[in-house]
């Protein structure tokens, strides 16, 4: 297990460094920077202020070569933990983003137990069940959920709550909390409003699950383990759990490894669509505008926390299967 | 023992065809193909989406760019068969027309339907000029108000008094050939890296795959949404295209990828590459005569499979307004129209008429991947 951990721990290594470069020189692909911008403002303006601009310039070692910046960029952070200034809202990166980033991957983590708790039960219904009415309804919203995109369902979702049930829409609390400090009612109120990302977030997840727990399940239903178990005289029941269900279940831990990234991903895309609090919307604003530090920091945690969450899914995976530690 | 009259005859008859028909592999594909009915339903509808893609402008009746400052929003008119009048019913399709209403208490307005207006429709009616297929000049139409100036909103206009539907049919060109071009690309990249993986192995191997699972643990639209932001908006239409094209593809070809790998792993040991090997093939003609052959089948599969990821991931990036920008027609820009929520109360079908073609094409090419990957190994049960 240790040798497993430490070689995992090291091939994380290469891929950090490989995320952070692949950051930086997307947020280096636009022509220009956000001084120029910002110069361009002022000239139209009237204003020409260039010992200024070149203050900025200095700071930032804009205009220098690219892997002067990204050296620039990354000693700050691994040495201070400082990601650098938004440009835009002209305070440091720090004050903007661990909120959101906080939103983004408590709803992504919920997401994932929503997932399972749904798909885990639906799968084996589906597989012990099979060419049942249930199973077709499942497999038939399983495609469903794989052919919406997220960010239609969260319209169509937020279209049926305004109308039909006349709940206020967008956000995750109601307009008249936004203010307030953490308290009972607001604590309900939020609730009320996170079921729907996490539901529009994790459809898609659900389905995929659904279709591989069933597929799983079916190769072992089947198998003489199973026979012999039954003629034993076993309860169907604790039959299944106990022994089919088992094994189907590590190819499912195993797709936390893939999902994970895949529900940040989509939360991002309807955070835009319903306007919560989280990454989405400040990662689209600062990309928009080339507010580069902004997105960049994003865009690498982001990134490195997931791939954190893949490596813990792996270990996971080979906490539960042997197997896997002795590859 | 004695055999019966029938047993002899049976007999006789398989003496007389003593070799069977014999059905090479894609004759044996397409047999176990047209087994999956839900498959072959979608094949269709893949067909006739394509058709409507190659055709757009025959079957759209207005251009895309016609605006209409007195229908803005205007409501979705239902297409009728029958007049009924003091002369008997009779065939002749048309739609009501469409009374405009303005509440000046609440500075809105609203359309009601204008049950004396008829607006007869005709097939193949004359309308804006266009090149059928890019070359043939051509003014018909497939169907269309008979004065092409009557108004015709069979799936509501927009903000603009744009023609929804005609918007849709034409943004089924785009969104559904960056789908295939997109392919194409992740095609050959996938089986480039894919094939070098798994035909050399080694360290090459090594590489290629920790650089596609560097890829696959990332999460990817933060990262599309950087590149796709970083197209400068003063670009011309079809390069943005491209580009977009290249970044939407981007997705597809890892999966793509492993698959070839694990198909190069388990043919280097079979014994008929061993053979072509012994007989002086160079590398390129062993993978492309002997080894690309046996696995096209499942390529092909992937490869359906990966046309709808790439039509949602368009979506998705044109609906941010990061993708492909207005003047270009495609199904996410017509749902960036839908965007907020009072959009959407105002003119639901701005949301629904766009929304269920993207829904309805996905689900086919989904339906016909699953049919072909379940026909592409025709000798497994």
């Amino acid at each position: 297990m240790r040798g497993f951990l430490l070689r995992r721990l090291l091939y994380m290594i290469p891929t950090l460094f490989l995320v952070s470069i692949t950051t930086f020189i997307i947020i280096q692909l636009p022509p220009g920077d956000y001084l120029d911008a910002l110069a361009a403002d002022m000239g139209e303006a009237g204003v020409e202020n260039t010992a200024v601009m070149e203050a900025l310039r200095q700071q930032y070692g804009l205009g220098q070569p690219m892997y002067v910046q990204y050296f620039k960029w990354m000693k700050g952070i691994l040495l201070e933990g400082n990601f650098g200034i938004s440009f835009e809202k002209n305070v440091p990166v720090n004050d903007l983003i661990w909120d959101r980033l906080a939103w983004t991957f408590g709803i992504s983590i919920l997401t994932l137990m929503f997932i399972w708790f749904t798909a885990l039960p639906i799968g084996i219904y589906s597989a012990v069940r099979k060419y049942s009415v249930g199973d077709y309804v499942a497999t038939f919203f399983g495609f469903l959920g794989l052919a919406i995109p997220n960010f239609l369902l969260a319209l169509v979702m937020m279209y049926v709550a305004f109308k039909y049930f006349g709940q206020s829409v967008g956000g995750l609390v109601s307009p008249e909390y936004l203010n307030q400090p953490w308290s009972w009612a607001k604590f309900v109120d939020l609730l009320q409003h996170i079921w729907m990302p996490i539901f529009v977030v994790g459809t898609s997840g659900a389905a995929a699950l659904i279709r591989i727990m069933r597929a799983n399940l079916l190769d072992e239903l089947y198998r003489p383990y199973v026979v012999t178990a039954r003629a034993k005289g076993m309860s169907e029941f604790q039959l299944l759990l106990r022994y089919p269900v088992r094994v189907a279940l590590n190819p499912f831990i195993s797709t936390i490894g893939w999902i994970l990234p895949t529900l940040v991903s989509g939360e991002i895309i309807v955070a835009v669509v319903m306007n919560l609090p989280t990454t989405g919307p400040l990662l689209l604003r600062a990309l928009l505008v080339q507010d580069m530090y902004l997105a960049g920091s994003m865009i690498l945690i982001v990134s490195v926390l997931t791939v954190i969450g893949t490596l813990i899914s792996d270990l996971l995976l080979a906490w539960v299967d042997p197997r896997i530690r002795y590859q | 023992m004695t055999m019966t009259q029938t047993e002899l005859a049976n007999a006789a008859e398989s003496n007389i065809d003593p070799t069977p028909i014999v059905l090479g592999p894609w004759a044996l594909v397409w047999r176990k193909f047209r087994r999956h009915r839900l498959a072959m339903v979608s094949a269709v509808v893949v067909i006739f989406i394509y058709l409507v893609a190659i055709f757009a402008e025959f079957l759209a009746p207005f251009p895309t760019d016609q605006t209409s400052v007195r229908h803005t929003f205007a409501p979705p008119q239902p297409l009728a068969l029958f007049v009924t009048d003091a002369d008997g019913t009779r065939f002749r399709p048309h739609v009501k027309g469409l009374k405009m209403e303005i509440d000046r208490e609440a500075m809105r307005r609203s359309f009601a339907v204008d049950a004396e207006r008829i607006i007869p429709v005709g097939f193949f009616v004359k309308g804006y000029e266009y090149k059928l297929l890019g070359l043939i000049p051509a003014n018909r139409h497939f169907f269309g108000p008979l004065d092409p100036r009557d108004p015709m909103y069979l799936w509501g206009a927009d903000r603009l008094g744009r023609d929804m539907f005609s918007r849709i049919v034409m943004g089924t060109r785009v969104s559904m050939s960056i789908g295939l071009v997109g392919v194409a690309v992740s095609l050959v990249i996938g089986v480039a890296m894919g094939g070098l993986s798994g035909y050399y192995g080694g360290w090459v191997d090594t590489l290629i795959q920790r650089f596609i699972e560097f890829i696959r643990s990332v999460p990817t639209i933060p990262l599309w949404m950087g590149l796709a932001a970083a197209i400068p908006l003063d670009w011309p239409p079809l390069r943005t295209y491209f580009v977009v094209t290249v970044i939407v593809s981007m997705i597809g070809w890892t999966s793509l990828a492993r698959e070839v790998r694990g198909k190069f792993l388990s043919l280097r040991g079979e014994d008929f590459i061993t053979a072509a090997r012994l007989d002086g093939l160079t590398d390129r003609e062993v993978i492309l005569k002997h080894m690309v052959p046996s696995f096209s089948s499942h390529i092909i599969a992937s490869l359906t499979l990966a046309v709808p990821l790439m039509i949602l991931a368009e979506t998705s990036l044109s609906f941010l307004g990061i993708g492909l920008q207005p003047p270009l027609v495609s199904w996410g820009t017509l749902l960036k129209e839908a965007q907020n929520i009072r959009s959407i109360i105002e003119a639901p079908w701005l949301l629904i008429a766009p929304g269920s073609v993207i829904v309805v094409a996905v689900l086919a090419l989904n339906f016909l991947g699953d049919g072909l990957r379940d026909a592409a190994d025709p000798y497994s049960n």
